[in-house]
C-alpha cells in the first residue's frame, strides 16, 4: 500500500485549500490563544498605566523610536519576502523558495540582534526590577522575542523538511503553518510597537 | 470505494484489514505510547478520579477539624495548605480533566470518526496533565503545599508574605498544566469542526458537542489570562520583577483582574460540559428528542460568551467604582437567562416525554434541583449590597459547591452511569447505583445547605476554626455529618464501577436505546470505532433512521474530513500510529518546570531544547510514508 495510491481522485478535492487542513486550524487556534496572552499582558500594561500618575513613571524616559522602527521594517519585510517565497514554491521554483525563506530567517535574526542591542542600552538606565513599568516592558518585549525565536526555529524546521524531501508536494501543510505563525508574530509586534513605543508619545 | 452496499458485502476482509491497522499494544511501552482516544479518555477519567479522591480526603480532614468549635486537629498552616490543595485539586486536577476525559472518549464516537484530529497531541496532553498533577502534589512531600487559596491573591502569595516554595509549586504547576488544557481544547475544537461524519451539519450535532466546543473555545481565550497572571507572579517571586507591589507602581488588583478574567470563564468551562451530558441523558431517558435543541445550543454558547464579562463580581468588596459594579452585577444576573433556557428545555423534555428513572436519570434530576439552588444563590450574590454581606463567608462556599458538586459532579455521575456500558461493555448495577444516588443526594444537601446559614451568620471561609456559638456549632456539625454521608455515597459508586467490570450485565451496543452515533459502535468499541464510516442525515440519527454505512476507509488508518458547517466530505485524514515522542516531550517539559522551581537554569535550558527537538522528531514524517509521494 503506498500513500500515493491513497491519494487517488476520490479522496482529494480538486484544489488544495490549506484552510481545510486540520493542522492549519490548529495553528490558527494556537495563534488566537497566543494573541490572547499578549492581550492580557497589554491589559496589565494599560491598567497600571491608568493607575499610575505618569506612564512611563517620572525618572524613566519614553522609549526611543529609531531602533524599534528599523526592527519593524525588518519584520514586515520578512513577512513580505516569505509570502513571495511561498508563491515561488507554488510555481515549482523550490530553489527560490529556499532562498526566500532563508532571507526571512536572516531578517528575523537581525530583528533579535537589534532587540538585544536595545536591551543592552536600556538596561544601563532602567533595570527590570525598578518599577512595574520596566517589568512590563521587559516581560512583554521579552516574550515577543521568544516568540520570534520560536518562529525562526519553525522556519528552519520547515527548510530542513524541504531539504530532506519530507514535504508532501500536493499538500505542503508545514509550509503554510509555519508561515502563518510567522505572520502572526509580526502582527503581534505591530501591536506592541503601537502600545509600548508609540502610545507614550501621544499623551 | 462506492456505495454502502459494496462495503457491506466485503465486510470480513475490511474487518481483517482494520484489525491489522489498529493492532493491540504488545508491550508496556506500547501501552504507554498509545494514541487511542478511548484508552486516553479512560486514563484521563481514572487519573482525574484519583486526584478527586485526594481532594476528597483533604475536604474530609477539614470537615473533621470544623466539626466542633476550637478544633485542634490541624494547625492554621496545615489548614491553609489543605483548603488550597482541595480547591486546586478539584478545580484544575479533577473537574476539568474528568470532563475532558469524557470529551476525548466520546467526541470521535459521537461525530462518527475514528480518532481525534491530533491523536499524538492527545497523548501528550494526557501525560502533561498527569505530570503537572504530580508536580503540584510533590509539594506535600516537603510539607510546602500551596497555601494561599486556589486563587492565590497577592500580596499574600507574594514572596514578602510567602517566602517558601509553596506558591512556586502552584504557579509553575498551573503554567505546566495550562499547556495540557490548551492543547486538549485545540484538539477538541478541530475534531468537532473538521472530523464530523459526512452529513452531520453543525445543526445536527449532538448537544454535548456544543458544550464541549464552547468549553474548548473558552479555554483558548481564558487560559492565557491565568498564564499571564502566573508569569507575572513567578517573575515577581523569582526575579524580583514588580507587578503587584504598590510601592513600585504595581497593583495587587491586577492579579485579581487577570485571575478572574480567567476564573469566571473557567467556572463555565467546568460546568457547561456537564450540562451537555444532561442534554444527552435526559432525552434518552425521557424517550424523546430534546425540546428546543437550537435554543439549548445557543444558550450554551451565550453562557460561555457572557462568562467573559462577569469577572468583577468576584471583586465587589475591593472598592471598585460604583458604575463598574452595577454593570458587572447586571451582567452576572443576565447569565441566569441562558441557564434557565437550558433548565426549562430539560424540564419540558421530561414533561413531554415518558421518563424512565434509571440511575443516570436520577443523577440528572438531582443536578437540576441542586443547580437551581446554586443558581439562585448566585443571582443573590450578584446583587452588590448582598454580596458585601456574604462575601468570603460560607455562603459562597455553599454556592460554589451547589454549582460544581451539586451540579457538575452529579452530571459527571450521570455520565458515568450512562456511558460506562459503552466504555466497558457492561452495565453498572442499578440497585447499587440508586443507593449511591440517594446517599450522595441526601449527604450533599445535609452537608452543604447549612453552609448558607453559617455564612449568613458570619462564619468566614478559609479560617481554620471558629469560636463556640449556638448557631455555628450545630450548622458545622451537621455539615460534617452530611459531607461524610456524601463521601460514602461516592464510594458506593466507585465500588459499583469496579465490581461491574466483572459482574455487570453485558450491555450490547445500545443498552439505553439512545439516538446518537456513539451507540452505533460496539460496547466497548473496536479500536477503529466503526468498520464503515457512518453517513448522517438528521439529528439523533439512530432514532430517526438517519444514518447509513459509508465507505470503510480501510486502505490505511483513515478518517473522513468534512467541511466546517455543512459537513460535506472533503477528503480523508491519515491518522498517526502510536508514538513515543509525545510522551518523551511531556517528560522533558516536566524536567524544565522542575528546573525552574529549583532555579537550575541551565537544566531548564537543556530540557527546553530537548522538548523542542523531541517535538520536531515527533512531527517529522517517516521516510516510508512520504518518500512515495515525492514525485
Amino acid at each position: 500500500m503506498t500513500t500515493a495510491e491513497l491519494r487517488s481522485d476520490h479522496l482529494l478535492p480538486p484544489a488544495w485549500k490549506p484552510s481545510q487542513e486540520v493542522g492549519w486550524w490548529a495553528m490558527a487556534l494556537v495563534c488566537m490563544s497566543e494573541a490572547a496572552l499578549f492581550a492580557y499582558f497589554l491589559v496589565g500594561y494599560f491598567y497600571l498605566g491608568v493607575e499610575n500618575p505618569a506612564w512611563p513613571p517620572a525618572g524613566i524616559e519614553k522609549p526611543k523610536l529609531e531602533l524599534p522602527l528599523i526592527m519593524t521594517a525588518l519584520l514586515v519585510s520578512s513577512s513580505i519576502v516569505l509570502i513571495i517565497a511561498e508563491k515561488q514554491r507554488e510555481h515549482g521554483k523550490r530553489a527560490l523558495y529556499r532562498v526566500g525563506t532563508t532571507l526571512t530567517v536572516l531578517l528575523g535574526f537581525a530583528f533579535l540582534t537589534l532587540q538585544a542591542t536595545e536591551y543592552l542600552e536600556k538596561l544601563r538606565s532602567m533595570g527590570p526590577t525598578e518599577h512595574a513599568y520596566a517589568s512590563l516592558f521587559y516581560t512583554i518585549t521579552g516574550f515577543h522575542g521568544a516568540h520570534v525565536a520560536f518562529g525562526l526555529l519553525l522556519l528552519v524546521y520547515t527548510l530542513l523538511r524541504d531539504a530532506f524531501g519530507r514535504i508532501d508536494p500536493e499538500r505542503p501543510i508545514v509550509v503554510k503553518v509555519s508561515s502563518l505563525y510567522w505572520h502572526f508574530v509580526d502582527a503581534v509586534w505591530l501591536v506592541i510597537l503601537a502600545s509600548l513605543y508609540i502610545s507614550p508619545r501621544l499623551t | 470505494m462506492g456505495l454502502a452496499t459494496d462495503h457491506l458485502e466485503s465486510a470480513p476482509a475490511t474487518i481483517e484489514r482494520l484489525t491489522r491497522l489498529w493492532p493491540p499494544p504488545r508491550s508496556i511501552l506500547a501501552w504507554l505510547a498509545t494514541v487511542d482516544h478511548k484508552k486516553l479518555g479512560k486514563r484521563y477519567i481514572i487519573t482525574a478520579f484519583v486526584f478527586f479522591a485526594l481532594g476528597g480526603v483533604e475536604a474530609a480532614v477539614m470537615r473533621a477539624q470544623l466539626a466542633r468549635p476550637d478544633g485542634q486537629l490541624l494547625s492554621p498552616e496545615a489548614y491553609n495548605q489543605l483548603f488550597t490543595m482541595h480547591g486546586v485539586t478539584m478545580m484544575f486536577l479533577f473537574v476539568q480533566p474528568v470532563l475532558s476525559g469524557f470529551s476525548f472518549y466520546l467526541t470521535p464516537l459521537m461525530i462518527g470518526a475514528r480518532e481525534l484530529a491530533f491523536p499524538r497531541l492527545n497523548s501528550f496532553s494526557y501525560y502533561v496533565f498527569l505530570l503537572a498533577g504530580l508536580f503540584i502534589y510533590a509539594s506535600f512531600l516537603i510539607g510546602t503545599a500551596p497555601n494561599a487559596g486556589w486563587f492565590s491573591y497577592t500580596p499574600l502569595a507574594s514572596s514578602r508574605f510567602n517566602s517558601g516554595p509553596n506558591i512556586d509549586f502552584y504557579a509553575l504547576g498551573l503554567l505546566f498544566l495550562g499547556i495540557s488544557t490548551t492543547a486538549g481544547a485545540i484538539n477538541t475544537i478541530v475534531s468537532i469542526l473538521k472530523l464530523r461524519a459526512p452529513g452531520m451539519s453543525i445543526d445536527r450535532m449532538p448537544l454535548l458537542l456544543w458544550s464541549s466546543l464552547t468549553m474548548a473555545v473558552s479555554v483558548v481565550f481564558a487560559m492565557p489570562a491565568l498564564s499571564a497572571a502566573l508569569v507575572f507572579l513567578e517573575l515577581e517571586r523569582h526575579w524580583h520583577f514588580v507587578f503587584f507591589e504598590t510601592r513600585f507602581g504595581g497593583s495587587p488588583l491586577l492579579w485579581q483582574h487577570l485571575f478572574w478574567v480567567f476564573g469566571h470563564p473557567w467556572v463555565y468551562i467546568v460546568f457547561l460540559p456537564a450540562t451537555g451530558m444532561l442534554s444527552m441523558v435526559i432525552p434518552t431517558f425521557s424517550r424523546r428528542p430534546i425540546v428546543g435543541h437550537t435554543f439549548v445550543a445557543l444558550a450554551t454558547m451565550i453562557t460561555g460568551l457572557v462568562g467573559f464579562g462577569v469577572w468583577v463580581h468576584h471583586m465587589f468588596a475591593t472598592g471598585l467604582p460604583q458604575l463598574s459594579m452595577s454593570f458587572f452585577g447586571a451582567a452576572s444576573i443576565t447569565i441566569s437567562i441562558p441557564s434557565a433556557v437550558q433548565i426549562f428545555a430539560w424540564l419540558a423534555t421530561m414533561y413531554y416525554g415518558r421518563v424512565v428513572f434509571k440511575t443516570a436519570m436520577l443523577f440528572a434530576v438531582g443536578f437540576i434541583a441542586q443547580f437551581v439552588i446554586g443558581g439562585i444563590s448566585g443571582v443573590m450574590s450578584a446583587a452588590v449590597p448582598f454580596d458585601w454581606q456574604i462575601t468570603d463567608t460560607y455562603f459562597i462556599v455553599a454556592h460554589i459547591h451547589y454549582v460544581l458538586a451539586g451540579g457538575t459532579l452529579f452530571g459527571v455521575f450521570a455520565g458515568i452511569y450512562y456511558w460506562y456500558p459503552k466504555m466497558f461493555g457492561r452495565l453498572l448495577d442499578e440497585r447499587v447505583g440508586k443507593l449511591s444516588f440517594w446517599l450522595m443526594f441526601i449527604g450533599f444537601n445535609v452537608g452543604f445547605f447549612p453552609m448558607h446559614v453559617s455564612g449568613m451568620l458570619g462564619m468566614t471561609r478559609r479560617v481554620y476554626t471558629y469560636a463556640s456559638s449556638p448557631g455555628l456549632n450545630a450548622a458545622n456539625l451537621i455539615s460534617t455529618m452530611g459531607a461524610y454521608l456524601f463521601a460514602v455515597g461516592i464510594v458506593v459508586t466507585l465500588w459499583n464501577v469496579v465490581r461491574s467490570r466483572i459482574a455487570g450485565e453485558v450491555a450490547g451496543p445500545n443498552p439505553w436505546g439512545a439516538g446518537t452515533l456513539e451507540w452505533l459502535a460496539e460496547s466497548p468499541p473496536e479500536d477503529y470505532n466503526f468498520a464503515s464510516m457512518p453517513v448522517v442525515s438528521g439529528r439523533d440519527p439512530l432514532w430517526t433512521n438517519a444514518v447509513s454505512p459509508g465507505p470503510a476507509y480501510d486502505e490505511a488508518r483513515l478518517t473522513p474530513r468534512t467541511s466546517t458547517l455543512d459537513a460535506d466530505l472533503e477528503t480523508a485524514v491519515e491518522l498517526p500510529h502510536d508514538n513515543y515522542w509525545a510522551v518523551a516531550t511531556s517528560v522533558t517539559l516536566l524536567v524544565a518546570f522542575g528546573a525552574l522551581l529549583v532555579r537550575w537554569y541551565w537544566v531548564f535550558g537543556l530540557a527546553l531544547a530537548a522538548t523542542l527537538l523531541g517535538s520536531a522528531r515527533w512531527m517529522w514524517p517517516l521516510q516510508s510514508k512520504v518518500a512515495e509521494t515525492e514525485v
